[in-house]
C-alpha cells in the first residue's frame, strides 16, 4: 500500500484510491464540486486542486491516483491561491441571485465561496445566460446557475441508466440540458436535485416554499415502496415540505425514487381528521366515543368468525400487532396482511422475504427476474441492479413482462410454463444460472398474485434449488415486495391462522353474508360489490377508496406523524420517527385499536409503545433488534400446481400512483399526466391489481 | 429543437456507405462511426443535421440520442439548420485578415446581400465567418461547401459568386491564375528541373 505525506501527515492508504479520497482519510477537507462518491470521474470543476511535490503544476486530486512518496499539501498559501482563481472564473458566469436561489443555504458554492471567494467582482463584461429547459413536474431548472460539474449528465447515464441529459454546444456556449426539450422520465430524478452542487436543478414542487434553516429535519424511514429508504423528513409547523434521503449504504445508498421524495403533498390532501359514522347512507362527522359506541353495538354479541381484517400497504407492524391481537380475543382468525392476494406462504420466512439482501445483489453473478418491473416496482433497487451489471460478468434474464430495465437483459416471454423448462434445466437460461457462483431470482409481486401463485412460488423455489442458488454462504431466492408493510405483517402473523379466512376467502364471505364485520387497516382498493352488506370499519390516514364504502372510520396517522416499525422487504426491522402530528383528532394507529378493544370489553394489555414493541419481540424475536437482517430459514413453500398460460406481468402501471398517499399527491398527478401521459387521478394501480 | 419535421432515413447507397463505415470498427465500438455517420447524414440531407437524423445515427451506433446531440453540437462542421445551396464561409482569422479577408467579406455581403450567418431569400446561399480553415498560405480564401477559393480578392470573389449563381462551376484553388495548390506567388524558385 502506498504511503503519502499529506500536510506533514504520514499515511497508507489503499492503492486504488484517489490522492483526494486520501486526504480525506488524513483528515484534510479538500473542497470539490465535480467529484462525487458515487458518480464516475470527471475532473473539470478543478476545485479540488492541491500541492504535490515535485509536480511542475496544481493537480487536480479528484483524478490523481495515489503513488508511493506522494508529498501533498492541501493547506498552505498557494493552495488557497489556486482555489480562490478556480472560484473566481466559476464566479464569473454565475448569477448573483442567492436570494431568489432555492439553494441558497444548502448550496456547495454559497459555502465554499465563503471560504474562497474574494471579495468583489473584477468582472465588468456582461454574464452569460442560459435559458431555461422544461425538465417535467419534478426539477426546476435555472441553467444559468449552472457550473458545468455534469453532476447530473453522469448520474443519469451511469445510476439511472436513461441518458438524458448532456452537454452539448461549446466552449463558452456549452450547456446542460436534454437538447430537444425533452422533460427528465427517468424515475430517480430527484437525485439530480440533491447532486446539483448550484441551484440548477432544485426541486418544482418545494420551489420557495420554505429555507433550509427554517425546517425541522427528523430521520425516518420510506413507507411507498418496499424498500424502506432511509429518508429525512423536513417540516415546518405541522407540515411536511420535502423528502430527501439519507445515507443507507445496505438499502439506498443515497439515492430515493421520485415518489418516495415528491408524493409528501399528498400527505396535507385527502386526510382523514375526525372520525365519521355513516348514517342513512352518508358519512356524518362523529366523536371518537360515538364512532366506538357504532362498532361496539355491532360488534357485540357477533361470534368471531363473522368478523375479519385485512391490512394494507402503509400500515405499520404495531397496529398490525395490536389489530391481531384484538380479532384473537374476539375469537377470529380471519385477516390478512395480503390484501392483494399474494401467494408467499406466510409460515416460511424465506418465501416472502428478499434473501440475498439488496447490498447482496452486488456480489451476485446472474440473475433471473420472473413476473416482475423493477425499475417502476422498486427504481432504487433496479438501480443495484445495474450498479451490479455496469461492473460486467452479470447475466440477467426476464421472464416477465418486457420493459427496457436500463440494463442488457435476454427477453424470454412472459409464458409462465418457462418457469418449469428453467427449473427443470432445459431451457439456455438454466446453463447459466448453473454455471454462476452466486445466482439470484426475483419474483415479482405481481407474479405470486395470480390464481396460479402458488404454483410460480414453487416453481420459482424449484429454480433456486436445482440450480444451485441456495448455499451456506447464499440464497438467491427473492421475492420483491412492493408494499412496506407486507414482510412485517407476515412477520408478525398477521395471516389466516387455524382455518382463518385468508383475502380471497374474506372478501367472498363477504359477499355470501358470511363475515358481516370487515376491519380494513388501512386497506383500499377492494371491490365494493362484494362488500356492500358489510359492516365496514375503516381506519387509515386518507380518504381514499376504502373510507368511500365505511360505516366507521377511524382516522390514522400517516407515517410521518408516527413512531411506527416497518420491516422492509428484506427483512430489516426499521422505524420511522415522528416529524409531525397527525392533522385534528387524528391518532397513531396502535393507539386507536387499544382504545377501541377498551370499548368492546376486550382491552388489550399494553399502554405504552415500548409495551407494543414488546408484545412484537414477544411474537417475533426479529422485532428485538433494529436494523438487522436474520437469514432465513430455508424450509419448503409452495404448492406445486399447473402454470397458467396467462402471461406474467407487474402488477404495478404506474409507478407514481400506488398508494393512498401517492394518489392524493398533485404532484404525482402531474407525473402521471405528464411523464405517463394518462388521465391522472382516476387511475387505480398497485393494490388492484 | 431543429427537427425538420419528417422522417429521416439513409437512402439505399448511404445505407450500404453506413454499413462499410461501421464495419471499420470493431464489434462494441460502434460508437466511434458517430461522426462519419453524421457526416453521411449531412450530405445526404443537403448539407444539414436534423434532430431526425440524429436520432437515426444513434440508433445505429447504439448510443443515447443525447450522446449523438452532443457529438453534434460540438463540432461546427455540422450544420444544426437548413443552409443554402452553396455554403459560402469566408476565413477572417489572422493571415487571411492581413491578406484581406475585410474585402472578401464585405464583397460576398455586398453580391449576396445578406449578413453573417444568414441564407438569401432564394436559398442559393448561407454566408458565415469562419476561423482558420488551414489555407494560410494562400490567403485569403473561402470555402464554398467542398472547395476552397483562395487568393482572393474584392473582385474574385464576386466573379466566383457570380458563376455560382449561374449555375456554373468554378474552378476551384488559387483565383489569383498561375500557382497551383501552395506553390509561391511568384511562381517556382527551386525545384525547376534545371541543374
Amino acid at each position: 500500500m502506498p504511503k503519502l505525506t499529506i500536510d506533514g501527515q504520514e499515511i497508507e492508504v489503499d492503492a486504488s484510491m484517489t490522492v483526494l479520497q486520501a486526504c480525506e482519510q488524513a483528515g484534510a477537507e479538500v473542497p470539490r464540486f465535480c467529484y462525487h462518491e458515487r458518480l464516475p470521474l470527471s475532473g473539470n470543476c478543478r476545485m479540488c486542486l492541491v500541492e504535490m511535490e515535485r509536480a511542475p503544476k496544481p493537480v487536480a486530486s479528484c483524478c490523481m491516483p495515489v503513488g508511493d512518496g506522494m508529498v501533498i499539501h492541501t493547506n498552505t498559501d498557494e493552495v488557497k491561491k489556486m482555489r480562490e482563481a478556480v472560484m473566481e472564473f466559476l464566479l464569473i458566469n454565475h448569477p448573483l441571485d442567492c436570494p431568489i436561489c432555492d439553494q441558497g443555504g444548502e448550496c456547495d458554492l454559497q459555502d465554499q465561496a465563503v471560504a474562497y471567494g474574494c471579495g468583489e467582482s473584477r468582472y465588468t463584461e456582461e454574464k452569460r445566460a442560459v435559458s431555461n429547459n422544461d425538465y417535467g413536474p419534478l426539477i426546476k431548472g435555472t441553467m444559468t446557475r449552472c457550473i458545468h460539474c455534469t453532476r447530473c449528465v453522469r448520474f443519469s447515464s451511469t445510476i439511472a441508466g436513461t441518458s438524458e441529459l448532456g452537454g452539448v454546444f461549446r466552449g463558452e456556449h456549452l450547456e446542460i440540458g436534454t437538447y430537444v426539450g425533452n422533460t427528465i422520465t427517468s424515475e430517480l430524478s430527484g437525485n439530480m436535485i440533491d447532486l446539483c452542487p448550484v441551484g440548477a436543478l432544485t426541486s418544482l414542487p418545494y420551489a420557495f416554499k420554505a429555507r433550509p434553516w427554517e425546517l425541522k429535519k427528523t430521520e425516518s424511514i420510506d413507507v411507498l415502496d418496499g424498500l424502506g429508504s432511509a429518508i429525512r423528513v423536513d417540516s415546518r409547523g405541522g407540515e411536511v415540505l420535502r423528502i430527501i434521503p439519507r445515507l443507507n449504504d445496505d438499502v439506498n445508498e443515497e439515492w430515493l425514487g421520485d415518489k418516495s421524495r415528491f408524493a409528501c403533498d399528498g400527505l396535507n390532501r385527502q386526510r382523514l381528521d375526525q372520525p365519521y359514522i355513516k348514517k342513512d347512507g352518508k358519512l356524518q362527522a362523529a366523536t371518537w366515543d360515538e364512532a366506538f359506541g357504532a362498532i361496539a353495538d355491532k360488534v357485540n354479541g357477533l361470534d368471531g368468525s363473522k368478523i375479519a381484517a385485512l391490512a394494507g400497504d402503509l400500515v405499520d407492524v404495531e397496529a398490525m400487532t395490536a389489530l391481531k391481537d384484538l380479532l384473537a380475543s374476539l375469537g377470529s382468525n380471519n385477516m390478512d396482511c395480503r390484501q392483494e392476494g399474494n401467494a408467499v406462504d406466510p409460515n416460511v420466512r424465506a418465501s416472502y422475504i428478499f434473501n440475498s439482501t439488496v447490498a447482496g445483489i452486488e456480489d451476485a453473478d446472474a440473475l433471473l427476474i420472473v413476473g416482475s418491473n423493477p425499475r417502476i416496482e422498486n427504481p432504487v433497487l433496479n438501480a443495484r441492479i445495474r450498479k451490479r451489471y455496469l461492473e460486467g460478468g452479470f447475466k440477467v434474464g426476464v421472464v416477465g413482462p418486457a420493459a427496457d430495465l436500463t440494463y442488457k437483459h435476454d427477453y424470454f416471454g412472459a409464458d409462465a410454463t418457462t418457469l418449469n423448462d428453467i427449473a427443470s434445466g432445459k431451457h439456455e437460461f438454466a446453463k447459466v444460472l448453473k454455471g454462476a457462483e452466486k445466482p439470484m431470482i426475483i419474483v415479482g409481486a405481481g407474479a405470486l398474485m395470480r390464481a396460479d401463485g402458488a404454483a410460480i412460488l414453487a416453481a420459482s423455489k424449484a429454480i433456486a434449488d436445482n440450480l444451485g442458488m441456495v448455499k451456506d454462504d447464499w440464497n438467491g431466492f427473492n421475492v420483491l415486495q412492493t408494499s412496506a408493510s407486507r414482510v412485517g405483517g407476515l412477520d408478525i402473523g398477521f395471516s389466516p391462522k387455524d382455518g382463518g379466512l385468508d383475502t380471497v376467502g374474506i372478501l367472498d364471505a363477504c359477499g355470501d353474508g358470511k363475515v358481516e364485520v370487515l376491519y380494513l387497516l388501512g386497506a383500499d382498493g377492494m371491490e365494493a360489490a362484494k362488500l356492500s352488506d358489510t359492516f365496514i370499519i375503516y381506519q387509515g390516514h386518507h380518504g381514499d377508496s376504502g373510507a368511500h364504502m365505511a360505516d366507521v372510520i377511524l382516522p390514522g396517522a400517516a407515517y410521518t406523524e408516527k413512531n411506527a416499525t416497518y420491516v422492509n422487504m428484506e427483512g430489516r426491522v426499521q422505524r420511522t420517527s415522528l416529524a409531525v402530528f397527525a392533522p385534528g383528532q387524528a391518532k397513531e394507529d396502535w393507539a386507536i385499536i387499544r382504545a377501541l378493544s377498551a370499548a368492546l370489553g376486550k382491552t388489550l394489555p399494553y399502554d405504552t409503545l415500548p409495551d407494543v414493541r414488546g408484545r412484537m419481540a414477544e411474537i417475533n424475536p426479529v422485532f428485538a433488534t433494529t436494523d438487522e437482517i436474520t437469514p432465513a430459514e430455508w424450509t419448503d413453500f409452495g404448492m406445486a400446481g399447473d402454470l397458467q398460460l396467462k402471461p406474467l406481468s407487474s402488477h404495478i402501471r404506474n409507478y407514481y400512483m400506488t398508494d393512498p398517499i401517492s394518489r392524493a399527491s398533485e404532484t404525482m398527478a402531474a407525473c402521471t399526466a405528464e411523464l405517463l401521459g394518462q388521465g391522472g387521478e382516476t387511475e387505480r394501480t398497485g393494490t388492484d391489481g | 429543437m431543429n427537427s425538420s419535421g419528417e422522417a429521416f432515413a439513409f437512402t439505399p447507397e448511404n445505407q450500404e456507405a453506413a454499413k462499410a463505415i461501421l464495419a471499420k470498427y470493431p464489434e462494441g465500438r460502434e460508437a466511434s462511426a458517430t461522426m462519419p455517420l453524421l457526416t453521411l447524414a449531412q450530405r445526404q440531407n443537403d448539407n444539414w443535421l436534423p434532430r431526425e437524423a440524429m436520432d437515426v445515427v444513434a440508433d445505429m451506433v447504439g448510443l443515447a440520442p443525447i450522446r449523438v446531440y452532443e457529438v453534434a453540437t460540438f463540432y461546427t462542421m455540422y450544420n444544426l439548420k437548413p443552409v443554402g445551396k452553396n455554403f459560402v464561409q469566408v476565413c477572417t482569422n489572422i493571415s487571411c485578415l492581413i491578406k484581406g479577408s475585410d474585402d472578401v467579406f464585405k464583397a460576398c455581403k455586398k453580391k449576396l446581400g445578406i449578413g453573417n450567418g444568414e441564407t438569401t431569400p432564394d436559398g442559393e446561399f448561407t454566408l458565415l465567418e469562419v476561423e482558420c480553415l488551414g489555407a494560410c498560405v494562400n490567403a485569403p480564401m473561402m470555402q464554398i461547401n467542398d472547395d476552397f477559393y483562395e487568393d482572393l480578392t474584392g473582385e474574385t470573389t464576386e466573379k466566383v459568386l457570380d458563376a455560382l449563381a449561374k449555375g456554373e462551376a468554378p474552378a476551384a484553388g488559387s483565383q489569383a491564375g498561375k500557382r497551383v495548390g501552395c506553390q509561391p506567388a511568384g511562381g517556382l524558385t527551386t525545384l525547376i528541373g534545371e541543374d
